[in-house]
Parts: C-alpha cells; structure tokens; sequence
C-alpha cells in the first residue's frame, strides 16, 4: 500500500478521566489514534486495559473529559451512529455456534441494512472483500461449532473489518492461541493496518510480540496510561517498572522480556 | 435462499395438507368429498356434516395453526432473547404465569362474589388476564436474568416462578367452590376444540398483534445471535428490542394459554427441529418456518389426540408432551450439544 497516504486522527482523547462510579483508574489521559496505525495496549492484570478500552469504545461513560471520534464527541452518538466508527472483536465467546461463517460476517453489516436486515448487493460485496482478506472464502459455509479457535478469531475479524468502521478494537486477541498463532495474528493485524488504513488497536499480553510489531504502545500502568512509540518505550525506563522485579525483567538491548 | 424458499413453501403445502386431514378426522365419518363440498360452500349430503364441519372442525383446525405456530415462534423468541437453547414458554414459566391470571378470574372471580365474577368472566378478561400473568412472569425472569448470567440457573429461576404461580393457584383452588375448580381443571388439560368463531377472532387478533410486534424485532433479533455487547456494537437499541420481544411472547403465549390451556414442549422443541431441516439463522427465514413447523406439529398432535375412530378426546397437553419430551431427549443425545 501506499505509505504516502494522509495521516488522519480518528480518535482522539482530550483531559480524559476513566473509571467507575466510585473508583478512579486513571486521570487526565491523552491518547490519539491515527489512521493505519496498530496500537497495542499493555499492562499486568487488573491495571484498568478493559476499563481503557471500553470507555474508549463508548460502553462505558468517562468520568471526565472527551474523546472526540473525527471531530465528534462520542458521548453525542447513539449506539447506531457508533456503529459506523467502531467494530469490536471480544473474548465473549457466547455467541450462537450454530451460525455458519457467512451469516456471522454478513452480521457485521447490520448497520448498513433496512429495518429488516436484509443484504444489498454491495453489502454481499463488503462481506466477499472480508472473507477474502482473512482468506476464509472456501470457509465461509462451514458452521462456527466445527471452527478451530484460530479459525474462529479470522473469522470475528471478518466480521469486523465487514462492519467497514475506520477503528477496531479487539480484547485479547491471541489468548487460547499456540506461539505460531499468536504471531499470525499479529502479523495478520499489521497487514490489515497496511491494506485497509483501518486503525486497529487491542489490548494484549504478549509485550514481547507487541514491541516487534505494533506501530504505537498504550501503556497501562498503576493509574498511568502513556502512549508511545515501541522505540521510545524501549529507551525509556517504564518496561522496567512494570513487573516486580522478582522474577523477570526487562532487556533493552534485545527488547524483551527475560526470566531471571 | 433459493433452497429454503423451496423447503417454505413445501412447508406450507404439508401444512395444507394435514389440516385437511385433521378435518377429516374425527368421531363421525364424513367422506373427502363432503367435507371440501362443506369448506367450498357447495351442497352437502347432510347437514349435520356440513355443521361438524364449519363449526366444530373447522374452528379447532384453525386454532390448532395459531396456536402451534404463536408457541413455536415464542419458543425461538426467548431462546434468542435469553440466548439459551432450553428457553421456551412452558419452561421459563410463562405459561405458569398465564395459568395464574386465568385462575384469578376463573377461580378468585366465583371467591370474590358472584355479580363480579359473571361480570368479569368474558373471553376478553380472560386473555388479558393470561397476557398480563405471562408478562409479568416474563419481566420477573429477565429481571433475574440481568444478576444471573449463567443459563442454567436462569431457567431454574423459570421453575421457580412456575412452582410460586402454581402455589398460588393451589390456594385460590382451596377456596373456589367445586364447578370453578372442575372449569379450571378442564381448562389447564388444555383443549383446541371448545372454541367459537367469536374466540377463534379474538385469539386472532392478539396472535396478528404478537407476529407484527415480533417482525418488527426481526434484525435486532439477528445480531443478538452474537450476544448482546455484539448487537449493541451493531447499533441495536437493547432497551427497545427486549421490551417488544417480552410484549410480543406475552400476547402470543398468555392468549394461546387462554384459550388453549397451557401446552408444553412446541415452545421448546420445535425451533430446534426446524433448524434441523433449514440451515439459515437469519430470523427472517427462521420466522416462517418455526411458524409452520408449530402449526404442523400441532395440527398431527391434535389428531392424535382426538383418536381416529372413537368418540374420545385426550388432554392436548398429553400429547405435546408424550411427543416434545422424546423429540427434546432425542436432539440432546444425537446432536451432544444444543445451540439457540
């Protein structure tokens, strides 16, 4: 693709406080998400990464503060004007199994379809470009019960890219995965950034994955949320800090994670 | 598309099918030919035929069709709203809760007097009162639904309601003179065939009131399929979609329960065995189908249960469940795992 593209912000935080009725997880966040950029958020357990990511998605209301969706504050947005910005991809894996393929990502067009959902010629078009993208198509009348949890996390990606919203946001997307599947996702969420000048942002625990191959950081850390280039989280002393110092650290000079 | 839209319309003809065989079954024998004579308003040998016909057989084949296919489709209704394979009128309870409202007026109407109760006891009454109970359950159990998450313990909250409507019942029954009890006996066998014209309209009525709300849920429906922080991604209005769902089961199952009696296993079973004959979750597929399925399967446990060739009718809600009970038992074992 092409590189030269415009560079456009998408969202953008402004004095952001997040949290909930009587507890405060973090204050004053500044955190901008830019076209085509793959952003992961990392942090330990517990440090507030899905009270981050769900404020930013809309589900939860910020204590303080704006986040701004092209200019547009999202508080002003009802869930169907959401739903031409934001597409989601969660761990929740509630959904029916009964659904084949297609149906699942011909869902991801809801947004788009009159009042009794029914397709379009173009929406057939969006849900064939999806399929074809995670290269799913010979898949695409296999039901989800008979689906690998690989398959399964191509396919909820379809579903996503299909929603044809300029962000997505994914929450853990590699857990349940072996290493080589943790990396093909990973890379297969590079070169949807690339192809598709989508923004992608997920929160992860493969720090180590993340560092290699994300355009932007969002670090979470004890009431902290910092956003940074992985070149610039690498040089400042902030991975170092993240676990106790017991048992792993950081190393600079080969940019990950060691036992100790 | 093209294969479930062959595979509707197959439905529809099977459908026409068994209704005339349902009419042509009965206590008394009356020839094929008598009988379309009868329905196409042409000369008939006797009389009598042509009045079993128009008024008894014909009434009862037609409330068969509604009932059957306003259970079936609020059966797929809650399994989708509740996203839960098990869910269905007569296991969350909502028949228990339409049992309540017509016990009230069959029943608390002969305890609280005997002007009121002559007053209050019209068919109206009756279906508004079943409507209310199964509402009001309904609510109840979705209210339950938002603290308890996990599925299992939903519909053991459904059970629980069912036994607290019924405890209910069995004190009002301990005060209720014996003719209003024997009425809510018969009545809770449930029964299609003691309808008239005039009730067989107003059931009518509420079950066009029940299709038209649900049809309006029909895309909202589809993403609740993927779970409800799904649907909401999708722009769904939550709020909006699960009041119109409870409204629409309540109508469909409280004036079915009304006049029906309340009959078990169709809610349940039915949608699990259209899905095994349409492969489209898409609730606009499934709408019809589910529907002509109900109608279908009630149409053959109403000929069955006024047993070919003898003067004998059996409770219906026997027969549903001498039916539904093996069906539900035989998906569980073949296919290991139910999915809504």
């Amino acid at each position: 693709m092409n590189i030269e593209t415009e560079i456009k912000s998408i969202l953008k935080t402004h004095q952001l406080d997040i949290g909930y009725a009587n507890k405060l997880i973090a204050k004053n966040i500044s955190v901008e998400i830019n076209t085509g950029n793959l952003i992961a958020v990392i942090g330990v357990n517990g440090s507030g990464k899905s009270t981050l990511l769900k404020t930013l998605t809309g589900d939860l209301s910020p204590k303080k503060g704006e986040i701004y969706l092209q200019q547009k504050n999202i508080t002003e947005l009802n869930t169907a004007q959401l739903s031409h910005f934001i597409s989601v991809v969660l761990t929740d894996t509630q959904f029916s199994h009964n659904l084949n393929v297609e149906e699942l990502v011909a869902l991801g067009r809801q947004p788009y379809t009159n009042w009794l959902g029914q397709l379009s010629k173009n929406d057939k078009l969006e849900i064939n470009k999806a399929l074809q993208l995670l290269e799913i198509e010979e898949k695409s009348l296999s039901k989800c019960s008979d689906l690998s949890d690989g398959q399964l996390q191509k396919v909820l990606l379809a579903r996503a890219i299909a929603q044809n919203t300029p962000l997505i946001f994914l929450d853990e997307p590699t857990t349940h995965l072996d290493l080589y599947h943790k990396i093909f996702v990973f890379k297969l969420l590079k070169k949807l950034t690339r192809q598709t000048e989508k923004a992608i942002v997920f929160a992860t625990h493969e720090i180590n994955l993340a560092l290699q191959l994300c355009d932007q950081i969002i670090l979470v850390n004890k009431g902290e949320i910092i956003q940074k280039t992985p070149e610039e989280l690498i040089k400042s002393n902030l991975l170092q800090e993240l676990f106790p110092k017991d048992l792993v650290a950081f190393d600079a000079s080969s940019k990950s994670f060691r036992v100790l | 598309m093209q294969k479930n839209t062959i595979f509707l319309l197959l439905g529809v003809l099977i459908l026409l099918l068994f209704m005339i065989l349902n009419i042509s079954l009965g206590s008394v024998n009356i020839p094929l030919k008598e009988i379309m004579a009868s329905l196409l308003d042409a000369d008939v040998e006797k009389e009598t035929w042509r009045y079993i016909i128009l008024e008894y057989r014909l009434p009862k084949a037609i409330t068969a069709i509604l009932v059957g296919s306003g259970l079936a489709l609020s059966g797929l209704l809650m399994q989708t709203l509740f996203r839960n394979p098990l869910a269905g009128p007569y296991v969350l309870g909502l028949s228990s809760g339409a049992s309540l409202g017509v016990a009230m007026v069959i029943l608390g109407g002969s305890i609280f007097g005997g002007v009121i109760s002559s007053f209050f006891f019209s068919k109206w009454t009756l279906v508004i009162a079943a409507s209310l109970g199964s509402i009001l359950v309904l609510l109840a159990v979705l209210a339950t639904s938002f603290r308890v998450k996990d599925t299992m313990t939903l519909l053991i909250i459904g059970l629980m309601f069912a036994s607290l409507t019924s405890a209910v019942v069995s004190i009002l029954s301990y005060f209720s003179p014996a003719e209003s009890l024997q009425q809510y006996v018969f009545w809770s066998f449930g029964s299609l065939g003691n309808l008239s014209w005039q009730e067989v309209l107003i059931l009518l009525i509420f079950w066009c009131l029940g299709i038209l709300i649900s049809i309006f849920c029909i895309k909202n429906l589809n993403s609740l399929l993927l779970g409800e922080k799904y649907a909401v991604s999708l722009g769904a209005n939550l709020k909006k979609t699960r009041l119109l769902v409870i409204l629409a089961t309540g109508l469909l199952a409280g004036s079915i329960t009304a006049f029906a009696g309340p009959i078990a296993f169709i809610g349940l079973a039915v949608p699990h065995l259209t899905r095994q004959i349409i492969t489209k979750n898409n609730h606009l597929i499934l709408f019809p189908a589910v529907a002509i399925g109900g109608a279908i399967l009630m149409l053959i446990c109403d000929s069955i249960a006024q047993l070919p060739g003898s003067n004998t009718t059996l409770p219906i809600n026997a027969i549903t469940s001498l039916i539904g009970a093996p069906v539900v038992i035989w998906l569980l074992v073949r296919k290991k795992k139910l999915y809504f």
